[in-house]
């Protein structure tokens, strides 16, 4: 068993079902969806669709950061418990996540809308409705929603495993507690906040449910479009062109978040 | 923990036996695939017939039902491949469209005796001239569909309403291009044909302009959405407002006075099909006048045979939404298949108008330049971290 | 700050389960409105029992995800102890490949495997080749790794003289595998099966690309299901699975603080051994 030929049939396998399907979606972007010829037209196209990118990044950026601000202190006051209270939390997180995602999202519509649950109760008491639904942010409130627990998960993990001897040390050195976070909790829980960014970044970015359903007619998502071009309005060249461009924008987001836990991981060993 | 491994084991072993097995059990019974429209057959809901149960009961063929939302829906489908299907309903200009891509099969109309009971009108039609391909199932029109408690009965009559500033938000629309040109186009006074490229882009325009106003571009969310009322006004198929009526008793319709689509959707084969006999019994059984009647009686939609129309409700045949008067029709036109480069044009301008809007360039540019500014200082903090830490392993 | 952070954490609970709540109480709706409650009734619950395409279709998911559960578990494992016994470049490289599928937006591995499957259909004039198979390549893929992660760290945690030892002592090479590897890594294998079951029990965005029409999953007839006023028993279903998988967890729980006393007292002991 000391064998690495144990890897052989996965590597087989991811060859034939992630890089290959990758390399179909390069072809197909790359030719016309009539002709069938080489043509760079499919990519070109996509400066057209430059301010869907961009409101996909910008809202997908937003849910990060919210999701950021909202999950480190559930995954601060998690990792504070009782072991036995910690494990009961921490399965509280992951609950929802076991429930059908598209029914959440129903039921937020359910209490949004223009007749749903917040509004009626609102002119029971004689406030005409609220425009909470098909607006920019019901769709960062799916998102936060949605993808909060992949932030707390990832917080937690790195939080429990700051070791309790260095907050100890830096408050017998005369810090105080703002000092103590900002010196030694929150740098040590970098590579958690990086890898809750990322987790939640990359299913809001390329979200089409929740934009669907949350969102209105003005906040159509890069999701949408790809989905759209596969299921509708058949034209699998322009949308495999959307999914290489997306894909690639997010291959260069990691790399560039991974520099801060690169070096971070350093400063850890050290 | 042996014990659980060896299980697993024997899972991971026996799992592949009974997959090549599954499908020998399944050979004994047969089954087709039949895609329509969402809403589109008698299901048995209150009582009324279910379709397909009727069919298994009548003929020991098994139904495997999948509903799609629109005519684009199914021709993707169709194109991309992967799947068959035995029997697909699509309305008139896509079934010319699949003809002219080799996508339907010639039918047997010898297996498909009960096609006699369908009227003369529906036949020899304009995208089936030869009477191959298609075996019409309802004809219907389009029209607006809207709330009486909210709409004001002097905005009604035209296709204006849905560009009516009144509404703003409260007005859904087609998600399909076709339906959706077809209404500006009609607003417009062009015909729903046309493939002139200026008249098209100007329908776009049309179209651009009432997207601030449109809550939604949608399909069979317009039912959900008519009736509990988070829209008021929606153009959609006259047979499902009848549906929704049952639902909600404020609900209106007219026919727009600038002229509207009328369609038939007729089933078809497509090439896909893997069972070709079923899937004509099928057809034939959609025929019956008796199935016929039970199903249009609760679909709403307009019924293509004269036999069927003895056996249905008399107020459901006299409705004037299901069956408009001779004068009212003369103002439908029905959509006829258009080339591959209008098809094109089409699509590409449908999704412009759905994509566009909502884009502040100036908060866009500001967005661009802070993630540059975020890219470049994340580049030159590691650089020269690096640096000092080759530094500092050079003096240790 | 301390309280500060409580009181959100409280919040966040809360936020977390209001979606649940309301369907909870949609299901005991007499109304099939969500957003309306017209009285209490269990009617819903009545015509779930009596239901023949949910349960089918639930059914199907769970074949899905047992199915891929058990043979990603299977190639993972084997996997991360492959790439564990690598050298560091094509170790690099392996993770690498594991990252893609993590990393890359379902959205586009469902495309790229739905381009793939159409093609090959093509190729071999197949015309269904979209259904189950399709489907569980599909779960299986995007399982893969996520078994791998949880394997992993659990094989890098083991005493790599732990193997040796067991051969010394006149295990075989085989044996020596089940008895010790296999035992020490089981923690994280059964971690990754659980993962990967609940990932596919729930996947919607990839499979809605991979489906056919001869086999479709809960998720895929929900969103179809959405775009037609949905059926309140739908709601009756979730309340009971949520109530369902609460138990398991809460099961779990137990088992697993059992465990880790258990395993708490056994530690000593296994230090002196390696003494």
């Amino acid at each position: 068993m000391k064998n690495k030929f144990l890897a052989g049939p996965y590597l087989v396998w991811m060859a034939l079902f992630t890089i290959i399907p990758l390399v179909i979606v390069l072809y197909f972007a790359l030719t016309d969806s009539v002709t069938g010829r080489f043509t760079l037209s499919n990519l070109a196209a996509m400066k057209d669709y430059l301010p869907i990118f961009l409101r996909s990044i910008w809202l997908a950026a937003i849910s990060s950061i919210i999701c950021l601000i909202l999950g480190y202190p559930v995954a601060w006051c998690i990792a504070q418990t009782g072991p036995k209270v910690q494990r009961f939390l921490y399965m509280l997180v992951m609950l929802p996540m076991c429930i059908s995602f598209l029914l959440r999202t129903l039921a937020w519509v359910a209490i949004l809308e223009d007749t749903g649950m917040i509004n009626s109760l609102l002119g029971r008491i004689g406030i005409s409705p609220l425009p909470l639904i098909r607006t920019n942010g019901a769709v960062i409130l799916g998102m936060v929603y949605n993808y909060l627990p992949y932030m707390i998960m990832p917080l937690y993990t790195v939080i429990i495993k700051i070791d309790p001897r260095l907050v100890e040390a830096a408050q017998d050195l005369g810090c105080d507690h703002a000092q103590v976070f900002g010196k030694v909790t929150l740098p040590l829980s970098v590579p958690g906040i990086v890898s809750g960014i990322t987790m939640v970044f990359v299913p809001a970015v390329s979200t089409f449910y929740i934009s669907q359903k949350l969102g209105s007619s003005g906040t159509t998502l890069i999701g949408d479009v790809i989905e759209s071009q596969f299921k509708t309005a058949y034209n699998p060249n322009l949308g495999a062109a959307m999914s290489l461009v997306l894909m690639i924008l997010i291959f260069i987001c990691i790399g560039l978040m991974n520099r801060f836990t690169g070096d971070d991981d350093e400063v850890m060993t050290l | 923990m042996k014990k659980v491994l060896s299980a697993l084991l024997l899972a991971v072993l026996i799992i592949p036996v009974l997959l090549a097995a599954a499908p020998k059990a399944a050979a004994e019974t047969v089954t087709i695939n039949v895609y329509n429209w969402g809403q589109y057959i008698s299901d048995g809901t209150d009582g009324a017939i279910d379709v397909n149960k009727a069919f298994t009961e009548a003929t020991g063929i098994h139904v495997n039902y999948m509903t799609y939302d629109s005519n684009e829906t199914l021709y993707t489908k169709l194109k991309t491949g992967g799947s068959t299907y035995d029997v697909i309903i699509p309305s008139d200009y896509m079934i010319g469209r699949l003809i002219s891509e080799g996508l339907l099969e010639k039918l047997d109309y010898s297996n498909i005796p009960n096609y006699q009971y369908i009227e003369e009108a529906y036949k020899n039609t304009a995208y089936d001239p030869t009477n191959e391909y298609s075996v019409p199932y309802t004809w219907g029109t389009v029209g607006v569909i809207y709330n009486k408690k909210y709409v004001d009965e002097a905005d009604i009559g035209s296709w204006d309403l849905l560009w009516n500033e009144k509404y703003k938000g409260k007005i859904l629309m087609f998600s399909n291009p076709r339906d959706a040109f077809a209404i500006a186009e009609s607003r417009l006074g062009y015909s729903l044909n046309t493939q002139n490229e200026e008249e098209i882009r100007a329908c776009a325009e049309l179209l651009l302009e009432q997207k601030p106003l449109v809550q939604a571009y949608v399909m069979d969310q317009i039912y959900n959405a008519m009736e509990h009322e988070e829209a008021w006004v929606a153009p959609y198929y006259a047979g499902d407002y009848l549906q929704m009526l049952e639902v909600n008793e404020d609900l209106g319709f007219y026919f727009p006075e600038e002229g509207f689509n009328f369609f038939i959707d007729a089933a078809c084969i497509p090439t896909s099909c893997t069972n070709k006999e079923a899937a004509e019994a099928y057809i034939n059984f959609l025929c019956d006048p008796e199935i016929m009647a039970e199903n249009l009686d609760y679909l709403g939609y307009s019924v293509p045979s004269e036999a069927a129309k003895e056996y249905m409700d008399e107020e459901a045949i006299a409705n004037p939404v299901a069956y408009p008067d001779a004068e009212t029709l003369a103002r439908g036109e029905a959509f006829l298949s258009l080339d591959q480069q209008t098809n094109q044009l089409m699509d590409k301008l449908w999704l412009t108008v759905k994509t566009s809007g909502g884009a502040n360039y100036l908060l866009y540019g500001g967005i661009a330049v802070v993630v540059i500014a975020v890219v470049l200082i994340v580049i030159l903090v590691s650089r020269k971290k690096r640096l000092a830490r080759r530094r500092s392993g050079y003096t240790r | 700050m301390r309280k500060a952070a409580k009181i959100v954490t409280v919040i966040i609970f809360v936020f977390l389960y209001v979606p649940m709540m309301v369907l909870a109480v949609a299901s005991f709706n007499k109304g099939a409105d969500i957003s309306v409650f017209k009285g209490f009734t269990f009617a819903q619950y009545k015509a779930l029992f009596e239901d023949n395409v949910l349960l089918p279709l639930l059914l199907n998911s769970v074949i899905v995800a047992v199915v891929s559960a058990l043979l990603s578990t299977a190639l993972g494992t084997a996997a991360a102890m492959g790439i564990h016994r690598m050298g560091k470049r094509a170790r690099r490289l392996a993770m690498g490949v594991t990252n893609i599928p993590l990393t890359n937006p379902e959205i586009v591995t469902g495309v790229s495997l739905a381009l793939l499957f159409a093609f090959v259909g093509t190729m071999l004039k197949i015309k269904n080749v979209l259904g189950f198979v399709t489907l569980l390549i599909a779960h299986i893929t995007f399982n893969l790794p996520y078994v791998i992660l949880s394997v992993m760290p659990k094989l890098r945690q083991m005493d790599p003289n732990l193997t040796e030892a067991a051969m010394d002592l006149g295990c075989t090479l085989v044996k020596a595998f089940f008895k010790v590897v296999i035992h020490e890594i089981m923690p994280g294998i059964i971690s990754g099966a659980l993962r990967a079951f609940t990932m596919s029990l729930d996947d919607f965005v990839i499979s809605y690309f991979v489906y056919g029409p001869t086999f479709v999953t809960l998720p895929v007839e929900i969103y179809n299901y959405t775009k037609k006023p949905l059926h309140p028993k739908i709601y009756a279903l979730f309340t009971l699975l949520f109530i369902v998988i609460l138990l398991v967890m809460v099961l779990m729980n137990v088992l697993q603080a059992r465990d880790a006393r258990q395993r708490r007292e056994i530690a000593p002991l296994r230090k002196k051994v390696r003494q």
